[in-house]
């Protein structure tokens, strides 16, 4: 069953058009691996699921609800569809298991016992219990964005939306985090990936979309399109990654 | 005339009670203009473009004249403007929030869009309502940023009461000149109303750093 679906969705910054009439269908299950060239609307395509951008054309369903539905519905799909940033954007002020606590108890409504208790199984699972009193400030890159990851399972969401969430940290940095995905996939999480891990791609992914100027160039199983791209530019790109 | 340093005690509880009244304009005025400058901040970085206006307007007719002129204006035209009597005292408190309150609003605004967007997004993306994002998340971050900008602006107001002596408000300075118009002591008076004035502005300043070092700087 689709839980995401673009119907002919597009995304214009002014004059720029960013997505063109994107139609695509995700499965709840499927890791979906997005590549593409800089400036092809990666991030954007990622951000318009979850509504920080919003769309201009055609409409975009998560979770059998629209994001152009208005604010509430909008909260929705965003307590259904996690993110993890780049940049991590951990709150500052808050140690690693009050960011994890955060999003049950204020957007969940538990108390703060049982948020607690949810955010110290998280930590736990992406490895870093013992790190639970420690501000942002005095985690390393690999494990503000393990926090983070933890942060938006908290939510309990069905899907999770990841924008390079490895392009920030030093390559011996990178596998933690990449560990914690691959575990994620495996317990069957719904996730849609940007990243240039070529090897998390074909290990992980079921899916791999290239795309080129705001549309979907190439669709198809991982393995297969990056062994014989079936198109030069998708090459070239490749090669630029490797 | 010998200088007499003894006279300043002779003045010290009319120079107290000027103080006072220096300092309850100071704080009635700082409380309402934070309560004004951050309204008019919020609405300068959050509102749609007619909050957004009003709050320019009000921001840059306030910077852009003089403290003395929007206090005459509150006590003498606003009367005939308006038909509204005001007496020296409010028309004071009232020039203090509106003026501190167009600084703040200016602050307030800079304190808050220098918080990183990433944070706010992080935010909405778990699925908070915007309003709960600036109230949990940027609003403290925020404040940390605020304190020290405000802290200027705290010490400047207090000492803009002393301009109030053109409508006749009996706070320090204008005590000190009362006193020096009947006894002539220039030197002592004035030396004694510049360390009250330092007493104040340096307890100010004190408070301030104490709260800066007893939170993080994010
Ligand atoms: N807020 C914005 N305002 C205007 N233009 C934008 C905005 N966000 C993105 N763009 C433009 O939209 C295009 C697509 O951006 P997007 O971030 O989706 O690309 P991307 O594929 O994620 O690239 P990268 O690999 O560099 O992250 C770019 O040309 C970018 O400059
Ligand atoms: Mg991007």
């Amino acid at each position: 069953m689709s839980i995401i679906e673009f119907r002919q969705t597009s995304k214009h910054f002014g004059p720029l058009k960013v997505l063109d009439h994107v139609d695509l269908s995700i499965d709840e299950g499927q890791v979906v691996v997005l590549i593409g060239p800089s400036g092809s609307g990666k991030s954007t395509l990622l951000r318009c699921i979850n509504g920080l951008e919003t769309i201009t054309g055609g409409d975009l369903i998560v979770d059998g609800l629209s994001v152009t539905g208005g604010k509430k519905q909008l909260r929705e799909i965003r307590r259904e569809a996690g993110m993890v940033f780049q940049q991590f954007n951990l709150f500052p002020q808050l140690t690693a298991l009050e960011n994890v606590a955060f999003g049950p108890r204020k957007v969940r409504k538990l108390s703060k016992e049982q948020a607690e208790e949810v955010a110290i199984d998280l930590l736990d699972k992406v490895g870093l219990a013992e790190k639970a009193g420690h501000y942002p400030a005095e985690l390393s890159g690999g494990q503000q964005q393990r926090v983070a990851i933890a942060r938006a399972l908290a939510v309990k969401p069905k899907v999770m939306l990841f924008d390079e969430p490895t392009s920030a940290l030093d390559p011996e940095l990178k596998q933690e985090v990449l560990n914690v995905m691959r575990q994620l996939a495996t317990e069957g999480m719904t996730m849609v990936v940007v990243t240039h891990e070529m090897s998390f791609a074909k290990q992980v992914g079921t899916r791999l979309i290239f795309m080129e100027h705001g549309k979907i160039a190439v669709d198809g199983h991982p393995r297969e399109v990056i062994d014989t791209p079936p198109n030069d530019r998708m090459k070239d790109f490749l090669q630029h990654v490797e | 005339m010998e200088t007499d340093w003894s006279v300043i005690f002779d003045y010290l509880p009319a120079l107290l009670a000027g103080a006072k009244t220096t300092v309850y304009i100071t704080i009635l005025g700082l409380v309402g203009g934070m309560v004004l400058g951050t309204l008019a901040g919020l609405m300068r970085a959050y509102g749609g473009w007619l909050l957004n206006a009003i709050a320019f307007v009000y921001i840059e007719a306030i910077r852009g004249t003089p403290i003395v002129v929007q206090v005459m204006f509150l006590y003498f035209a606003l009367p005939v403007l308006a038909d509204i009597r005001i007496d020296p005292m409010s028309a004071a408190i009232l020039a203090i929030v509106v003026n501190a309150g167009a600084y703040i609003a200016e602050i307030v605004r800079g304190a808050f869009l220098s918080i990183s967007k990433g944070l706010t997004e992080a935010g909405l993306a778990i699925g908070l309502p915007h309003w709960k994002v600036l109230l949990y998340i940027v609003g403290p971050l925020a404040f940390r940023r605020l304190i020290p900008p405000l802290g200027n602006q705290f010490i400047v107001s207090l000492k803009d009461t002393s301009l109030f002596i053109v409508i006749g408000v009996g706070e320090l300075t204008r005590t000190g000149q009362e006193i020096m118009a009947s006894n002539f002591r220039a030197v002592e008076i004035w030396t004694a109303v510049a360390i009250i004035y330092l007493i104040m502005t340096g307890t100010l300043t004190l408070i301030l750093r104490v709260t800066e070092k007893r939170m993080r700087i994010l």
